[in-house]
């Protein structure tokens, strides 16, 4: 911020109280979450890059794709597959628990806390169901 | 909060654009809307691409280019894109203070979400309408 480093500090501006941050404060759910739903938004943002490869290798055709399955099918591959749709999950579950957050609803602090522990244990969940469901139906790895 | 903005601000202050821009929750708002719609399209994205898997290449080129799944994969992308260029931009403006750096990396924000958008959407159209 340019107008502020302009100006000459004085005693009485450098001893400011700072507000506190996050290793200040005792780690709730809520709180775990929060942190969580931002880095798995940062993380699905690259993840995009992975899509857009997926897309584009199936319109180059046959051998780009071949490459593309080569890469996804390896394990690091699957890792990184198996971390983007536990990511999205988990966006997602938390985008909807802020959904209902603003309409003013869940706000107790019970209610809060189940509600965050719920975005977690559900992604978990329905990510391992959706991988149990998709190697049923592919016959595991091929 | 007697006063109005304008008249604590100078007008060299308001010059150099250091006031209100008027449009603080814009973003809030948009983000909202594209996490509202995100919810149906992602569970259409997720069904895609499960029911895609194992199949070959051609089959894939095919299913991927019927309109409907075309459709639906663009929306998916358009809606996510705008979501996630908010979401970036407000992570910078969280965490980087510098004016350069901050500025710097908002523009690379947009060229990256530009870049991985159109790279996506020309992918579809062109197994969509072929050659």
């Amino acid at each position: 911020m340019a107008e502020l480093q302009a100006r000459p500090m004085t005693g009485a501006e450098r001893q400011r109280p700072l507000s506190p941050h996050l290793q200040i404060y005792r780690l709730t759910m809520t709180m775990a979450m929060s942190i969580i739903h931002r880095i798995t938004g940062g993380a699905l943002y690259y993840g995009m890059l992975l899509l857009a490869w997926w897309l584009i290798a199936a319109a180059a055709g046959p051998n780009a794709y071949a490459t593309f399955e080569a890469f996804i099918g390896s394990v690091i591959g699957r890792l990184i597959l198996f971390g983007f749709t536990w990511a999205l999950i988990h966006h997602a579950l938390g985008g909807i628990r802020h959904l209902i957050w603003d309409t003013i609803h869940g706000l107790e602090p019970a209610e809060r806390e189940l509600l965050a522990l719920a975005t977690l244990v559900g992604s978990i969940v329905l990510t391992l169901l959706l991988w149990g469901v998709c190697y049923l139906m592919i016959g595991g790895p091929r | 909060m007697t006063e109005s903005p304008a008249r604590r601000m100078t007008p060299l202050r308001r010059v150099r654009g250091l006031g209100s821009a008027h449009s603080g929750t814009r973003d809030f708002w948009h983000q909202r809307v594209t996490s509202v719609a995100g919810i149906p399209l992602t569970i259409a994205f997720i069904v895609i691409v499960a029911s895609l898997l194992g199949r070959n290449h051609a089959a894939v080129v095919q299913i991927l280019g019927s309109p409907l799944v075309a459709i639906i994969m663009l929306l998916f992308i358009i809606n996510m894109a705008y979501h996630m260029w908010i979401g970036m931009q407000e992570i910078v403006l969280d965490y980087f203070h510098d004016e350069y750096i901050k500025l710097s990396l908002l523009v690379a924000n947009t060229f990256f979400v530009f870049a991985v958008t159109f790279a996506s959407v020309f992918a579809i159209l062109k197994l969509s309408f072929g050659v």
